[in-house]
């Protein structure tokens, strides 16, 4: 009894609390998360129905069959009644079907691998939409995000025209990540040597946040980005603004940028060096090494036999960060050059002054942004990629890796284990 | 420290001065606090004499009664460290927002909520469960002990070996940052260099040792040692939960044991099971690791429900409704628990056709698990309730568990978990089922166990004071985190930009303030119940007007448990034999075979802990040499063939004697 | 990690014919009044000990289920290097098997011998036993020491790290049961053939045929599955 008076007394200022707050997930602007708070809400009813019996029932026979009531029915050795355990065993089972079958269903339309077959509830996806594709990358902390069909590449903000689809191809460099805009759809892993992917699409122009939703490390809590829902214009002139930028993204510039650090201010590249993202993905972005699709290729036909070793050296990777003296993402003491408990942060880690907070639903312009002069008229239309108008410092080595980026290769498709 | 850096690195491997943290003040301030509560302990025992008593009564018996009250002890220890985590947490991101970074720099707040959740479930639930089933179950079956008993003191200082090299953690290098499942890449070598993730590992596969040889010791009890008459579907439903759980148990800690052992390799050798490169799988540990993981939530789980059909039978003075109904949607539970895994990361990117299975597998375990909580209602209906404070921990369990079970079930939902995974309302959720589930179950058993164990009941009104804090508090500490939650705030963050979330996560740190309340109250009652010991004195061994064997004999039992073997004719055995007229026997009283006591467990345990230290810091010489001290102990050990004796039958009769010249006084 | 048991008396090692249950009509008293207690000590719970040996067995079991499957995803997984079929040689594995077979038939000669009570033609066959499991270990290290020189070492690629912890982990087994078929000689010989000890040969036995099994399993799934 004193638990319901609690509850009660206890929503009353929750409700006017929940009233002020941003429930992202209850107000999403994407189609997709639209669906997915349907759903959630959908769920939720479907059980309350037998929640909400249960515990008033809970509560309602506890006081009723309280010793002291002696008016109440006593049957100690009442304890089997076949009708009622037939009930109570179908009771759940309804709901189980029907939740079920929402399941099912739900999870194949949503399935952040299936292209969208809608834009919203109203509107049919039209026919010759040509989706934008962003290619993810996860670093250590912060968010690279390749437009392969404009050619630019950004750092921590991503901007995508309302009402075109979106697709998502999803990594990561070091350690697993994931990749989460609540506002416009679910999450999905970012893990490195491997690609995700997801379609998604914006229904308002606005920005949202964005952010890793797992743990990654000392940066972590600061790895977040922003997302920006334009009309048409605003996205063409967002990508000329960042072709404007004349600052083109070399295998050696990320290489740089991918030594950990957090905090980064948003970037644009106004280029990208050929296949760096197939590069990235396929763990050969530094030069001399040896991709992991060569690698696969030659697994498949059953390795490379036994005067092999030179594959080793060209094939290592996770002991690049311990090569260059970085301190690892989740280094302790014995490893961190740090004493035990030390106050002091890690290399990589100091806050910078000049970084701007990335906070929802706020902030100015794209700072960090150069506005200086376009150099293009035109806004790179898509297909042809760069104009090779960014230094060509990454591609001496190129040959010698093979690598031209296998684009959307799935060098190990995830969740498959034996691949 | 040494002038040769070779020298000192063979003697002390990567352990130097460094590693203690001298300049920090939290932990000084805890050393010192661990180091007076030390010296108290000690001092009292010496004061009190009580060295040679502990030594021989506790340390060195093989008495499942007393390893079962040691587990609770160590876990109830065990328990201010980790809620010491927990209020260091909340009071974090109750003040990290936007230019206030809060007190804790991330790769200290990331030891934090890996400790946090390490110790809990490792060092908190599973002692707690093993410690409970340890006592009770013996008793509840009618044995004089456990199928092993050495094996079950050997089992218990493996836990406390864990546990002592989780906490030297703290005072000797820093613990992993790696989240309390510890993903590679993350936690391998690469990412995460230094001794944290090391300490994580030989801790827990020291302790997960022990809980696997508990589990076989309690299955071998459970199927071998119960009392004549007692079939299957007339054991007690605790004992029923019980044997599901070890069997969950021995099926499922290898797992554990094998992946851990991969790791291992993986950062000591430089093997490639779980790195990036060389062909290195890190998706094949998540798999693992929560094949493992999603069994260990039902191994906390099950006992618990257990607890509640014995409380909820016992204080509505009634029989449980639909038992074979119980013990089969217990069986059901354990099965289907090995086919739920892959729920844990729908976001992982697997096909929809496999997301959807595991998501409705998931689903169908609320089936069972409804039907146990429709048989706990419907053995309220036409009761006499009495509300005592185990009672209470019923009710609260029953509507706070039922919340958590929807929001599990919410998550099941393989779209909607890709909002909500990894999210504060995932953090709610499991949280909501362990305290609520887990919790609060294992806090009704102590407190309808003890006085079975201690002669003498819990005081009421501190035990009411404890409930209402731990009820209120947990509704204020994770209601908001549910809110949080669904406005898209995601778990493990250190701080925050967003000012409009703050006033959310005071009000958690407040329930975690009530929650604090909480336990203080509990420890309070413990306190005033011992001062007013002779006021709650049970001289019956029936303080309950309970329902099965343990409550047959006296309170405490005797070392030999029952004079007699009972015989079962009922699943509530004691019930029955209370109505049809049982008579205690005063005379005709034997000499009883009983295990002997041994000091090689504790010994195996104490060389366990130098071991682990020295395979974390790399002091290779030690390693070897604890490594061959193991062996030589436990070869030795075999070559002890006196294991056993006989109470004599004067001894016998002395005690029961004893109990009647008390039994007559009462009346 | 050997489970034993250590206080219930008797000869109850085999389960079959013991004493085992009771049902509580065992106990009536006269007329229908029902009996509670077990006034004579008619009870005897048999022993868990070959029950719980068993249980370990079947965890272990798990284990080597974790590597088998962790063998099968990661198996051809060669970084660029050596297959099974560069680097085994099936002649000295057949070798290897026949070896490990052979102390299973051996350690049978020794149970039977047992149970005609005969100490000293046991105690010879188990030292056979022993023998082979030697050469077993002896032919499986001279393997490692081979492949470790051409370069295949557990580090070189996925696939050798799942190779090696997965025979490795067998090759530890068969270590550690020959170090207790000595110790259990030795015992034997101190103290006899008393049930304690039988009881003991008994979990040894189980534990060595267990080995069998997995190498069966660990020969045809790692060795001729990869090579032929």
């Amino acid at each position: 009894m004193t638990v319901k008076i609690l509850r009660t007394l206890l929503l009353l200022p929750v409700f006017g609390l929940l009233s002020g707050c941003n429930m992202v997930l209850m107000q999403p602007s994407g189609d997709i998360a639209t669906r997915q708070r349907d759903l959630i809400l959908a769920s939720t009813g479907l059980m309350l129905l037998i929640i909400i019996p249960v515990i008033v029932a809970t509560l309602f026979f506890a006081w009723r069959y309280r010793e002291s009531n002696k008016e109440a029915a006593y049957d100690p050795d009442w304890h089997h009644s076949t009708h009622l355990e037939v009930l109570i065993w179908s009771a759940p089972l309804v709901i189980v079907i029907a939740l079920g079958a929402l399941t099912w269903i739900s999870t194949h339309t949503l399935d952040p691998y299936r292209p969208l077959s809608r834009l919203d509830a109203s509107r049919p996806l039209p026919k010759d939409v040509k989706p934008l594709v962003v290619e993810v990358v996860a670093l250590d902390w912060k968010w690279l995000f390749f437009y392969p069909d404009q050619g630019i590449a950004t750092v921590n903000e991503i901007a995508a025209p309302v009402d075109v689809p979106i697709t998502f191809k999803i990594t990561a460099a070091t350690v697993m990540n994931s990749f989460f805009i609540p506002a416009l759809a679910g999450q999905i892993y970012a893990m490195p040597g491997m690609e995700t992917k997801l379609h998604a699409v914006i229904n308002k122009p606005g920005m949202f946040e964005g952010m890793s939703a797992n743990y990654s490390g000392s940066g972590f809590s600061r790895m977040n980005f922003r997302f920006v829902g334009l009309d048409q214009a605003g996205f063409d002139d967002w990508v000329a603004k960042a072709k404007a930028g004349n600052k083109p993204l070399s295998r050696e510039a990320y290489l740089e940028l991918e030594r950990p650090s957090e905090r980064e201010p948003v970037t644009f590249y106004s280029s990208v060096a050929p296949g760096l993202y197939g590069q990235v993905l396929n763990m050969c972005a530094v030069p001399g090494k040896m991709c992991m699709h060569e690698m696969m290729a030659i697994d498949a036909k059953g390795g490379a036999g036994k005067d092999s070793q030179a594959n080793r050296a060209r094939l290592e990777y996770d002991n690049r960060y311990a090569e260059r003296g970085d301190e690892g993402n989740a280094a302790t003491v014995g490893g961190s050059g740090r004493s035990s408990h030390s106050p002091e942060q890690p290399q990589g880690m100091k806050p910078k002054s000049t970084a701007p907070e990335v906070k929802p639903h706020s902030g100015s312009e794209h700072s960090g942004h150069d506005h200086s002069g376009h150099a293009h008229g035109d806004a790179a239309p898509a297909g042809d990629g760069p104009k090779g108008d960014g230094p060509k410092s990454g591609e001496t080595k190129s040959g010698e890796t093979k690598s031209d980026g296998p684009g959307g290769a799935d060098p190990v498709a995830p969740g498959q284990l034996n691949k | 420290m040494f002038s040769n850096p070779d020298l000192q690195k063979l003697l002390f491997g990567r352990l130097t001065l460094d590693a203690v943290p001298l300049h920090e003040p939290i932990l000084l301030i805890t050393f010192a606090m661990v180091g007076l509560g030390g010296l108290a302990v000690l001092g009292g025992l010496t004061y009190f004499r009580l060295w040679g008593p502990l030594w021989r009564d506790w340390f060195t018996s093989v008495d499942h009664k007393k390893i079962g009250i040691m587990y609770i002890v160590l876990a109830l220890v065990m328990l201010l460290r980790g809620f010491a985590d927990a209020l260091m947490m909340r009071a974090q991101q109750a003040m990290a927002f936007g230019p206030n970074e809060g007190y804790l720099p991330p790769h200290h707040y990331d030891q934090i909520f890996t400790a946090h959740g390490v110790i809990m479930i490792f060092f908190v639930a599973m002692p707690l469960v093993t410690g409970l089933m340890n006592f009770v179950v013996p008793l509840q079956i009618g044995a004089r002990d456990v199928a092993f008993p050495f094996l079950n003191n050997f089992s218990f200082w493996m836990t406390v070996a864990g546990a002592v090299t989780v906490m030297a953690s703290l005072f000797v290098g820093e613990f992993a940052r790696t989240g309390w499942l510890a993903y590679p890449p993350l936690s391998g070598p690469a990412m995460s260099p230094g001794v944290g993730v090391d300490y994580y590992i030989w801790a827990l596969q020291i302790a997960g040792i022990g809980t696997l040889l508990s589990g076989i010791n309690l299955i071998a009890t459970i199927v071998k040692m119960r009392a004549p008459g007692m079939g299957m579907m007339r054991m007690p439903i605790f004992t029923w939960t019980a044997l599901c759980t070890n069997i969950l148990i021995v099926a499922a800690f290898p797992i554990l044991t094998a992946v851990l052992a991969m790791l291992s390799l993986d950062r000591y050798v430089g093997t490639h099971f779980f790195s990036n490169d060389l062909g290195g799988n890190p998706m094949m540990y998540v798999n693992l690791i929560w094949i493992w993981g999603h069994p260990e939530v039902y191994i906390l789980i099950l006992p618990a429900f257990g607890v509640f059909s014995e409380i909820t039978a016992t204080f509505s003075r009634k029989r449980l409704f639909g038992y074979a109904s119980m013990v089969y949607a217990t069986v059901v539970i354990t099965i289907l628990s090995y086919l739920v895994w892959l729920h844990h990361f729908f976001t992982m990117g697997s096909g929809a056709s496999v997301n959807s299975f595991f998501g409705i597998t998931t689903m169908i375990i609320s089936i069972p698990t409804g039907a146990k909580i429709f048989n706990w209602l419907f053995t309220m209906y036409k009761g006499r309730i009495d509300f005592d404070v185990p009672m209470l921990w019923t009710i609260g369990f029953m509507v706070t568990f039922t919340v958590g079970g929807m929001t599990g079930v919410l998550l099941a939902v393989p779209p909607a978990d890709f909002v909500l995974h990894n999210s504060l309302f995932l953090i709610a959720h499991f949280h909501n089922v362990i305290i609520g589930g887990v919790l609060f179950g294992m806090l009704a058993g102590i407190t309808y166990w003890f006085p079975k164990a201690f002669g003498y009941k819990l005081d009421a009104f501190w035990g009411k004071m404890s409930f209402w804090f731990w009820l209120t508090g947990f509704w204020f500490a994770f209601m908001p985190l549910y809110v949080l939650g669904l406005m898209g705030v995601t778990r493990r963050v250190q701080h925050f930009d967003d000012p409009s979330l703050q006033i959310w996560f005071v009000i958690a740190a407040f329930g975690a303030f009530l929650i604090l309340l909480g336990i203080a109250s509990f420890i309070v009652t413990l306190v005033v119940s011992f001062l007013k010991r002779e006021e709650l004195r049970d001289l019956t061994g029936d303080p309950w007007n309970g329902r099965t064997l343990e409550w047959a004999t006296s309170s405490p039992p005797p070392d030999y448990n029952f004079a007699f073997t009972p015989v079962v004719h009922d699943h509530d055995a004691w019930w029955d034999m209370k109505k049809r007229g049982y008579v205690r026997p005063l005379s005709g009283f034997q000499k009883i075979h009983m295990p002997r006591g041994t000091a090689t467990g504790l010994i195996l345990g104490v060389i366990s802990i130098v071991f682990s230290f020295a395979m974390i810091w790399y002091i290779w010489w030690l390693a070897a040499l604890t490594f061959v001290a193991l062996t030589v102990v436990t070869i030795g050990h075999t070559f002890n063939y006196a294991r056993d004796f006989y109470i004599p039958a004067d001894e016998v009769v002395r005690t029961e004697n004893a109990r009647t010249a008390l039994l007559a006084e009462r009346v | 990690m050997r489970a034993r048991r250590f206080w219930r008396n008797g000869s109850r090692i085999m389960a079959a014919h013991s004493t085992a249950a009771f049902t509580a009509d065992d106990f009536k008293g006269p007329g229908d009044t029902p009996v509670f207690l077990d006034a004579d000590g008619k009870h005897h719970p048999e022993g868990g000990t070959m029950l719980g040996f068993w249980l370990y067995l079947m965890s272990d079991c798990l284990i080597f289920a974790a590597l088998f499957a962790v063998y099968a995803v990661l198996g051809r997984n060669y970084a660029a290097g050596p297959s099974p079929k560069d680097l085994f040689d099936l002649k000295l594995v057949a070798l290897n098997t026949s070896m490990l077979l052979f102390s299973s038939i051996t350690y049978g000669f020794a149970m039977l011998e047992m149970e005609k009570e005969k100490r000293g033609r046991m105690q010879l066959w188990l030292a056979v036993t022993g023998l082979f499991g030697l050469c077993f270990i002896g032919l499986e290290l001279y393997e490692f020491q081979h492949l470790i020189h051409e370069g295949a070492t557990p580090q070189r690629s996925a696939f050798l790290s799942a190779f090696f912890t997965l025979v490795g982990t067998h090759g530890l087994h068969v270590s550690l049961g020959i170090v207790w078929l000595v110790i259990l000689m030795v015992q034997v010989q101190l103290r006899g053939l008393g049930d304690e000890n039988k009881r003991r040969l008994m979990c040894l036995s189980m534990f060595w045929h267990f080995l069998d099994v997995v190498w069966i399993g660990v020969f045809t799934f790692v060795y001729l599955m990869g090579v032929l």
